[in-house]
């Protein structure tokens, strides 16, 4: 079962080495440049591939940010998930301590990339990714003091995630519940799916070793409390919480307790698979008149209370990639042919509930068509929205309980939002 | 926090290396590390800096931080191809590890454990000793690692040291990351050591599974990766480990989350309650469902994982299908496991849902998704029958839209529909008949014959069908010549009459004469005698009733479902392989010097390649040889004709036109000089090509001698060879020369072998597995045994001193000892002579009672040399051997080479 990572490599998007660690001695950059860019240069799109590779002995595993590429190589039967996860945790690190991670910053910042190679990874072995508190002793050259007289507790600590002697004059936490509608619909209406994905995002400000305790209106911790639910409650599908969370206490009471980290980071999220409503209906009608035109008649509804608004409406409507010379009009908000994306897009800065709009488009076709031209790609119907002060779950924040040696009042401000995750609708 | 390190990577007019040089030893400190950063950045580019090592070494002693993690990434690199200045660095190395700064401390041990280079690593022990009891946890977690990285370098300092111990002690220590660690490092080296190391007894479960509460995310996966082994008691420990790792699932790290259900499964089988069993399965969907929003790449990782899961509990996602539908935006490679779990999922109850996705599928515009999407169709008609006839309709709606690439598709599948359920939908042949021009795929034309073969007999012009084909057969692809010739046999039997009679002529006769592919030919002949001698008997035989086919495609082997099972969330669950098959450590204390990894590099003296160490895996040459296949087409010999063995009857009299004269090749004994060669391949097992082979020694090159005897009926041509990896990194110098070979003939060749370039890891072992192809047959493999004694170098000679220097100076416990009872020397002179001709050099005699003691010494490449010490009564049986040499696991192949010479 054991198993680790030979090397670490961080390679440009032509697949050359910009850097990388050997951790075992096993495996050599030459090799696995020479395997890298030759799977770049045939599949072209390496979004194609599949990103765990086997090659002559190695198997290398990878994935893209921006114009670089992290890539991990073995020999053994390591964890997959575990490193390609260490993967996208690196490129968070990389991310905190540049603000950008692509080949200019790594290369503007070499010697703080081998210095965090050398952290974060041992022998292969994943060991520590919290770029916060990696920063209080690898530091950029600006930031550089002589000498760091030690790591930070919190490095080998429990309490891995926050260091100690935090201190702010004013303390506060914001907490954002955020929940994306991820909904399917096929062509003759039905929707084939629907889930919601929520989190709940956390900034916190707190000084010192603050015990933080959130209640929630989850319906199994209130009826284990014995107290009425009056409709209010909800089921929470699946909970995955940050490891800053005692998960033992939560699987024995249901209680959210934790030590948060410093700043910003998602304390849980969680699934909802029970059917939503489509918060924003969009039909749409196509018809092709003589060969050389095509009309596209888009009706969109808002099904939510018309206390509630959604706000920056956007949604995409597929177009022949032939199209051209549009000819729209909409009952509110505007519409742009987009010929890169082969849509039209039509935003609504407001939709309030219970509303519904419409758009027209004609279009003009190519008269001459390819009688053995494949299937075009059928794209569907793409809607982003937000709907800020509204949950779909119903999720509500009850309390949130800080408490801290020195007693402070901490403030908590909590926000609600939702908004549209893979929000699709095919058209017929 | 941007930094502008770029600047390091600029170079200047000035010759570079003289001036780093310079910049190196300037009395000024930031100037030192200025360059001490342009020489990392010149690395980083692949330059070769190596002869900087000195300098750079000197800026070691630093109380910069920053400067001394440089210098010692900068040994990490060279300190390989400078070992003898690397020592060097040894004194600051256990300074620093003595540091009153535990960054430094830590450092020094992690950095020196990466120096592959054993001088250092002598040096390395005592640091680590300390170290193991640091203070501080950081210090400790990282010392932790190193032991296994010292047990990758040498196992044996591990154990004697007592290193082991220490670990095992950290198991209990108040620190989790240092924990987790010690987890990580006692679980690589049980699965590199045959002894048990690291036993996991309830004890340590009870303390690993108290610890995996307070661990980093990545410590916790360690600790479920390390107790995913344990074999619980009983049930009611299964469900006692289930409970306590069942919170992990809440993780949001996804591994974490496979890791514990990796656990949990592995419990579950004990599980005898089946509430607790349901109750588990239920916990564990929301988790897997979840999984599904991850990152592409992490999906990609779980869909395979949920592949091998609803293999064994198909319930746990039976409900949860639609969160495997596809969509628009998802990367290719997760649609098509996305697609494979929703076949395992379809059910009668959702199968309309699930066959309107696929349909939907197969009108986008992704090739291979779009086959996948329509063989899914198939496979689930084959799966529920209840749901054949929807899944026919959607196949026959999409064959209506007319994309070539889907009517094939859909033809194929419909063939085994028809295989699954004979008799039931032939209504639609037709439809599927109006395609017949556009299939242009070999699968896909194969099929349609097939099935108009099948159902000869309800296709009214079934004949006019397949003659359409009959004109192109020499160019068709062996498939779809097997299968013309199968269904031409079928219509014939079907409708004797002339048509068929004068076609299946045609067809005979082209799949005999005048094809040279062996399989076709068999089978025409078989079909043609079956047909001459008993027609009823052909129909029995050809007509016979098909079992039927089931969809068995991708279900797993139960034992390998369960390995994989226990390798959950590893690369193997990923390949769906054991990890075995592509597990390849190689023990390769190489560490690169960077120019060889970059062309623009410059030369050292550096020589061994690390690449080649790592090459040449076990596969067997995959490139073709540059001889087309069709260019090394040779007349066909005249088909060797069965002997008659009834009286041609009346249907196929004279249809043919051949005598039945059987041809039977002369079989010429093979007439080639030397001593006969033990034969590795036998003729029957490589389909009429023997070979014999055997490694000798001449004038201190080694070479395989190889015989080639080819008694099949076909010229063989193209052969190459390759050597898998073993002991002693044999391989082949330079390409096989063995010219074309006809029916009958044989030739012997010597190859030149080269040693060292592909070696095994392991102990050594005599095997050498050899593949050899050619371009008419599949690969051949076969197995040698290496002889030792071919290996003797001429300089293996030593003095008599030096000899008993040598001797005196290795430990007892080299000393290897066995006895040859079955041996006996008869002449010593002749045996010497013998001996010395395989340079295997005469040092002294003694007497010893009646006994005779002879003294030799050998060497092998890489200057191991060998003491040898004979002792035997001449004439009598029994010899016993004695060795003495440094690498005592060499002892039984020598005692093997010995055995051998001395019996010859």
């Amino acid at each position: 079962m054991a198993g680790a990572a030979s090397a670490l490599f961080l390679l440009d998007i032509k697949g050359r080495v910009l850097v990388w660690r050997d951790y075992r001695g096993d495996v050599s950059a030459t090799q696995a440049e020479r395997f890298f860019t030759k799977l770049i240069e045939k599949e072209g799109d390496p979004q194609s591939q599949d990103p765990v590779v086997y090659d002559n002995g190695v198997t290398y595993m990878f994935i893209q940010h921006s114009n670089v590429y992290l890539m991990t190589a073995t020999r053994q039967n390591c964890n997959a998930a575990s490193l390609l996860f260490f993967l996208h945790r690196v490129v968070d690190v990389f991310k905190h301590y540049f603000e950008e991670l692509e080949e200019e910053s790594l290369r503007d910042n070499f010697v703080v990339v081998y210095e965090l190679l050398d952290e974060i990874m041992d022998f292969g072995y994943p060991q520590y990714t919290e770029a916060k508190i990696l920063s209080e002793f690898i530091k950029t050259d600006a930031y550089r003091m002589e000498v760091t007289q030690r790591p930070p507790m919190a490095v080998t600590n429990a309490v891995s995630w926050r260091s100690e002697g935090i201190n702010y004059k004013k303390n506060e936490v914001f907490l954002d519940v955020v929940e994306s509608v991820n909904i399917l619909v096929n062509s003759n209406g039905q929707i084939i799916r629907s889930d919601v994905v929520g989190a709940l995002k956390m900034r916190t400000y707190l000084s010192g070793m603050p015990e933080c305790k959130l209640g929630l209106n989850d319906r199994v911790l209130l009826e284990a409390q014995g107290r009425a639910t009056k409709g209010k409650a909800i089921d929470l599908e699946d909970i995955k919480f940050h490891q800053c969370v005692r998960l033992a206490r939560f699987e024995n009471d249901r209680t959210i307790s934790f030590i948060p980290p410093d700043g910003s980071f998602d304390l849980m999220t969680y699934r909802l698979s029970t059917q939503v409503k489509p918060l924003i209906w969009v039909e749409a009608q196509v018809e092709k008149h003589s060969r050389s035109r095509v009309e596209i008649m888009v009706k969109a509804r808002s099904q939510f209370k018309e206390r509630s608004t959604a706000t920056n409406v956007e949604i995409a409507v597929p177009v022949p990639a032939d199209a051209s010379s549009p000819n729209v009009r909409t009952s509110m908000g505007s519409a742009a042919y987009a010929p890169e994306n082969d849509a039209l897009m039509w935003k609504i800065r407001s939709f309030p509930g219970g509303k519904e709009y419409m758009l027209r488009a004609e279009f003009t076709l190519p008269s001459i068509t390819n009688e053995e031209a494949t299937p075009e790609r059928k794209a569907p119907i793409r809607v982003k929205f937000e709907i800020p002060y509204f949950t779909v779950s119903g999720i509500q924040v009850r309390y949130l309980k800080i408490i801290e040696k020195s007693g402070y009042q901490a403030l908590p401000w909590v926000r609600y939002i939702t908004m549209a995750g893979e929000y699709e609708l095919r058209l017929i | 926090m941007s930094g502008h390190d770029s600047k390091y990577f600029s170079t200047t007019k000035k010759g570079e290396i003289p001036e780093l040089k310079e910049e190196l030893n300037s009395q000024y400190k930031d100037k030192r590390k200025d360059a001490v950063k342009k020489v990392i950045a010149a690395m980083t580019v692949g330059k070769d800096v190596s002869s900087l090592f000195t300098d750079v070494v000197n800026c070691m002693q630093t109380e910069n931080l920053e400067l001394k993690k440089l210098v010692y990434l900068y040994l990490i690199n060279y300190a390989k191809s400078q070992p003898d200045l690397a020592i060097l660095a040894v004194n600051t190395f256990v300074k620093d590890s003595q540091d009153p700064n535990p960054l430094i401390r830590a450092l020094a041990v992690r950095t020196m454990g990466c120096i592959r280079v054993d001088k250092i690593t002598e040096y390395l022990c005592d640091p680590l000793q300390r170290c193991l009891k640091d203070d501080d946890p950081y210090v400790r977690k990282t010392a932790a690692i190193c032991v296994a990285k010292l047990y990758d370098i040498n196992a044996e300092l591990v154990e004697d040291r007592g290193f082991l111990e220490s670990l095992k002690d950290l198991i209990s220590d108040n620190n989790p990351m240092v924990v987790a660690n010690a987890v990580a490092a006692l679980a690589e080296i049980q699965e590199n050591s045959t002894r048990p190391i690291f036993e996991i007894t309830s004890h340590t479960l009870s303390k690993l599974l108290t610890a995996l509460n307070e661990c980093t995310e990545w410590g916790q996966v360690f600790i479920l990766d390390a107790l995913s082994r344990y074999k619980a008691a009983d049930a009611r420990e299964a469900e006692n480990i289930v409970e306590r790792v069942t919170p992990r699932l809440q993780h949001a790290n996804c591994a974490v989350v496979l890791s514990a259900v990796k656990m949990i499964l592995q419990q579950m089988e004990l599980i005898t309650s089946t509430d607790v069993v349901r109750n588990l399965c239920k916990k564990m969907a929301p988790p897997l469902v979840t999984l599904l929003s991850a990152e592409p790449e992490i999906q990609y990782v779980a869909l395979r994982n949920i592949n091998l899961i609803v293999q064994r509990r198909p319930t746990i996602l039976a409900h949860e299908i639609k969160v495997f539908f596809c969509k628009y935006n998802d990367p290719i490679y997760v649609k098509m496991e996305k697609l494979e779990i929703m076949i395992k999922l379809a059910s009668d109850r959702n199968i309309d849902q699930v066959l309107l996705e696929f349909k939907e599928y197969a009108t986008e515009v992704d090739v291979d998704f779009v086959r996948k999407a329509v063989r899914a169709i198939g496979r689930c008609a084959i799966k529920l029958e209840r749901a054949a006839e929807r899944c026919i309709s959607v196949l026959l709606e999409l064959i209506k839209i007319k994309v070539n690439y889907v009517v094939q598709e859909a033809i194929i599948v419909i063939k085994d529909i028809f295989r699954r359920y004979p008799n039931t939908y032939e209504s639609i042949i037709a439809t599927l008949c109006e395609s017949l021009d556009t299939l242009d795929e070999p699968e896909a034309k194969a099929s349609m014959i097939w099935i108009i073969g099948e159902y000869a007999e309800r296709i009214d012009n079934a004949d006019e069908l397949l003659e359409s084909f009959l004109e192109s057969f020499p160019e068709e692809p062996p498939q779809v010549q097997l299968q013309l010739l199968t269904a031409t046999v079928k219509l014939f039997l079907k409708k004797p009459t002339e048509g068929p009679q004068q076609m299946i002529q045609v067809v005979l006769n082209n799949a005999t004469v005048e094809t040279d592919n062996p399989d076709l030919r068999d089978r025409a002949y078989i079909y043609w005698r079956l047909l001459s001698t008993d027609p009823e008997a052909a129909k029995d035989v050809v007509l016979a009733e098909k079992p039927v086919i089931s969809d068995d495609s991708n279900q797993l082997d139960p034992s390998l479902l369960d390995e994989l099972l226990a390798n959950i969330a590893t690369l193997s669950s990923v390949y769906h392989k054991p990890p075995d098959t592509f597990v390849t450590r190689v023990k390769t204390a190489t560490q690169r010097t960077e120019d060889d990894d970059y062309p623009d590099g410059n030369e050292t003296g550096y020589a061994e390649s690390p690449a080649n160490a790592a090459d040449g895996g076990a596969s067997p040459p995959t490139s073709s040889s540059s001889v087309p296949y069709g260019a090394a087409r040779q007349p066909a010999p005249a088909p060797a004709a069965p002997a008659p063995a009834a009286p041609v009857p009346d249907l196929l009299g004279d249809l043919i036109g051949l005598d039945n004269n059987a041809i039977v090749p002369a079989d010429e004994p093979a007439t080639s000089s030397g001593p006969p060669l033990p034969i590795l391949l036998p003729a029957s097992t490589g389909q009429g090509l023997q070979i014999s082979a055997q490694l000798a020694g001449q004038d201190g090159q080694i070479f395989y001698s190889l015989l080639f005897e080819n008694n099949s009926q076909i010229t063989l041509d193209g052969f190459m060879i390759q050597f898998n990896k073993n002991s002693f990194g044999l391989a082949a110098a330079g390409p096989l020369q063995v010219p074309p070979l006809a029916p009958g003939a044989s030739t012997r060749t010597l190859l030149p072998m080269v040693l060292f370039q592909n070696m095994s890891a392991g102990p050594p072992s005599s095997l050498l597995q050899v593949a050899v192809k050619n371009n008419q047959q599949p690969v051949w493999y076969f197995n040698d045994k290496i002889l030792l004694h071919v290996f003797f170098t001429d300089d293996g000679r030593m003095e008599r001193t030096s000899f008993l220097e040598t001797w005196r100076s290795l430990p007892d416990s080299n000393e290897v000892l066995k006895e040859f009872p079955g041996i006996m020397v008869s002449s010593a002179e002749a045996t010497l002579d013998q001996l010395a001709a395989t340079n295997m050099f005469f040092i002294a005699k003694r007497k010893h009672a009646n006994q005779d003691v002879f003294y030799f010494s050998a060497k092998i490449p890489r200057g191991i040399p060998f003491l040898i010490e004979l002792t035997t009564v001449i004439g009598n049986p029994g010899v016993k051997c004695a060795i003495k040499t440094p690498n005592p696991e060499m002892a039984p192949l020598f005692f093997e080479a010995i055995e051998t010479l001395l019996k010859a």
